[in-house]
């Protein structure tokens, strides 16, 4: 994981090897990137992990094999000995030689050791010719070094103490055991040694996978950063967590571009449209200022100077109030309240208004209609309907208000809840599938509407409305006139309608043939 | 009447200052919250116009919320910059009796300043009965008559001329009858309190030879006896 830097200092002069090394130094860790680095703590971890699992896994073969051999050692050393204790205490000393005797016969390996002696250590029995100077206790494992058969040799041995002073030293020789353990503890070094090196080249691999994850990201987002906003995140296809996460940032990045689009949208045509009075009542008022000859005049130019500045205000209060309802945050006036008699005050305010161009508005609704949301953003969205209505509807025309219980008409294919159709249909010139698809967008006047007054903003409130409460506006053509459909999730009041979707802007319309007015007619 | 006006605008306050004393009134002025709460509580008005958002650390709510823990009753109306909803509801809540946005017309300013200065003296007896030159109004039967002739109303006409003769004398602005006689608070594109208007003087005015509902250009409505 060190790069070497001793190498670099030797080529350099003696004099300047302090500053190399301080520059290698640095420049080693803006290398690895010190432990700021997440890449470099990743592998550390790594690194550390194997390492100490390693370790573990190698204790583990160590203890189960060389452990295993001199555990095994010990426990025929000790099964022999109760067993000639046991000899001694049937038959006695004669029954304890002879059995020694005989095991050492039968020992085909000629690796058991046994000696028995007298109070006054003259040997007994056994293949040891003295009783080994070191070995003084009884009970306590000796590691001897013995001289048999004119060969060196390594022996466990244990004494034990017989009745009237008799000893027993039982051993057996492990030479070959401990050939095989030192092989065993070797390999196992080397193992650690290599294991040891894979775990740092196992770090760097890691380290190095990690800076390529990452900075594939980190470069992307820069690059957004600095503002170019097409960029997105490769997608290397194995559907992976980086996938996820590179997924999850386009999404981001696609939302952000709407929403950025909207907003620039949104600022053209304040650009235009709020200029457009604004000029209007400049013009108005310079032209009085220089040209009026009396005072009527120039009071009259104030006058319409002023209801141009009031225009302007009802423009920007409504632009105001789209953003606010876009940016959902007025659900706190949310409530349970009856549907029905809300629009049909809002038929009752209108009604005078289409009486004097003998336009008849017909309700067409249920006795009730229980719903959630927001009464005055409701009663404000079937305002504008009507208006709109009204305003294209020929003289002696109908209109058509109507609300209705209709199935959710399931453009995500959720089946389960409940939606509201609130409807408004005329029987006026209608709009083009052009004009349509752009009817709720911010300041759009169909070509046909030029000469009646509005900002073109009421139908973008609408369509604002129907978002906050979950739900879709929607326009259908009809030959002749209009129907504009506000489609409500009906969710009781137990349970808050569905986040609206934001993302959702002006340009997202519906088709407009898809969907079908609901009446029920009670 | 006497007003008091905090506001930090001077050009709005001279601007609201000028049109409240050219109508009549006395009008105190405050530039700044400090003063205005000193003013408001030391003495005796018939109707405070406070901006929402003052300088000096005490704004127009705290002022109103610090009269009203000292049981002043005095009528508040607040100016304020804060179109939302939400902001109305609160303003309205810490004890305001009327809520204007910026920017205001000055005849909207002065119809519902006149109309709280009124209510303070209204409020003392509920009324059973209205009446407004030969135009008498039973709250009770909810019958309307003039000059002892029975006029028949829709429940909307009748709520209309209802808030027309308790604001009798008094401009009342098409927001003001928005507002007292449908309780909508936002603004319908068309004319339609015109309409509404113009129905309801078919009836109470058409048949007689004086009319009563007069309309005041550039501001909205009154209902006079002479």
């Amino acid at each position: 994981m060190i790069p070497s830097r001793p190498s670099q200092d030797r080529q350099t002069g003696r004099s300047d090897t302090k500053k190399i090394r301080r520059f290698s130094y640095a420049a080693l860790r803006h290398h690895i990137g010190g432990l700021r680095s997440a890449g470099v703590r990743f592998a550390l971890g790594y690194a550390v992990l194997f390492w100490v699992s390693a370790v573990l896994f190698l204790s583990v073969i160590w203890w189960g094999t060389a452990g295993l051999l001199e555990r095994q050692v010990e426990a025929s050393v000790s099964a022999d000995a109760r067993a000639l204790s046991e000899r001694w205490t049937d038959g006695g000393l004669s029954a304890l030689a002879l059995t020694i005797e005989d095991r050492l016969e039968d020992n085909v390996d000629d690796d058991a050791l046994y000696l028995l002696v007298d109070p006054k250590n003259q040997r007994v029995a056994g293949n040891l010719s003295v009783w080994p100077a070191d070995v003084a206790m009884s009970g306590v494992w000796y590691q001897l070094t013995i001289r048999r058969a004119g060969s060196r040799g390594v022996a466990e041995v244990q004494a034990f103490d017989l009745p009237s002073g008799y000893r027993l030293l039982v051993g057996r020789d492990v030479r070959g055991r401990t050939n095989l353990r030192r092989l065993l503890t070797d390999t196992l070094l080397w193992a650690w040694v290599v294991i040891t090196i894979l775990t740092f080249v196992g770090a760097l691999l890691v380290r190095n996978m990690f800076r390529r994850m990452i900075s594939s990201i980190a470069r992307t987002t820069s690059a957004i950063a600095h503002g170019d906003m097409s960029r997105r995140m490769a997608l290397s296809g194995r559907g992976d967590e980086l996938d996820e996460v590179a997924e999850a940032i386009n999404e981001m990045l696609d939302r952000i571009a709407r929403l950025m689009d909207g907003v620039k949208q949104v600022s053209n045509a304040i650009a235009h449209d709020l200029r457009t009075p604004i000029t209007r009542a400049r013009a108005q008022l310079e032209y009085a200022a220089l040209h009026a000859h009396d005072e009527a005049g120039l009071r009259s130019a104030i006058e319409n100077g002023v209801s141009d500045l009031d225009n302007i205000t009802a423009v920007f209060e409504a632009l105001l109030r789209i953003a606010q309802i876009e940016a959902g945050s007025r659900r706190s006036a949310f409530a349970s309240f009856d549907l029905i008699p809300v629009l049909q005050d809002i038929v009752e305010l209108y009604e005078p208004v289409a009486d004097e161009q003998s336009i008849r508005i017909i309700p067409r609704m249920p006795g009730h209609l229980p719903f959630y949301g927001d009464r005055s953003m409701i009663q404000q969205a079937a305002s504008n309907l009507l208006d709109n209505a009204i305003k294209f509807s020929p003289h002696g025309g109908t209109i058509t208000v109507s609300a209705a219980i209709g199935p959710e008409l399931s453009y995500d294919g959720k089946a389960d809840g409940q939606t509201v159709t609130v409807a408004v249909t005329d029987e006026g010139v209608g709009m083009s599938e052009a004009d349509l698809e752009r009817a709720s967008e911010r300041f759009f006047r169909a070509d046909s509407a030029r000469n009646t007054p509005g900002s073109g903003l009421g139908l973008s409130l609408v369509q604002a409305i129907a978002q906050l409460h979950g739900g879709t506006l929607q326009f259908v053509r009809r030959s002749p006139g209009l129907a504009v459909e506000m489609q409500l999730p009906l969710c009781g009041t137990s349970r808050m309608p569905p986040v609206p979707d934001m993302t959702q802007d002006s340009q997202s319309s519906h088709p407009p043939d898809m969907p079908m007015m609901i009446e029920n007619h009670i | 009447m006497r007003i008091l006006l905090v506001e930090d605008d001077p050009t709005v306050r001279s601007f609201v200052a000028k049109g409240l004393t050219e109508t009549g009134h006395l009008v105190e002025q405050a530039d700044n919250g400090k003063d205005g709460l000193f003013l408001a509580v030391s003495e005796k008005f018939d109707v405070i116009i406070l901006d929402r958002m003052l300088p000096g650390g005490i704004d127009g709510l705290r002022i109103l919320e610090t009269l009203r823990a000292q049981s002043n009753a005095t009528p508040v109306l607040i100016l304020s910059a804060l179109a939302d909803v939400d902001d109305r509801v609160a303003g309205l809540k810490s004890g305001s009796d009327d809520y204007l946005t910026k920017p205001f017309a000055f005849s909207e300013l002065l119809a519902r300043v006149e109309a709280l200065g009124r209510r303070g003296r209204n409020e003392a007896a509920p009324q059973t009965k209205l009446e407004v030159g030969g135009l008498e109004m039973d709250l009770l039967s909810r019958s309307v008559r003039r000059d002892g002739q029975k006029i028949d109303l829709q429940p909307r006409e009748f709520r209309l001329l209802e808030f027309l003769m308790r604001h009798a004398g008094q401009v009342v602005t098409r927001t003001m009858l928005l507002e007292g006689v449908w309780d909508y608070h936002f603004d319908p594109q068309t004319n339609v309190i015109d309409v509404h208007v113009s129905r309801l003087r078919q009836k109470v005015d058409k048949p007689f030879s004086q009319p009563l509902i007069q309309t005041v250009r550039n501001s909205g409505y009154m209902l006079r006896a002479d």
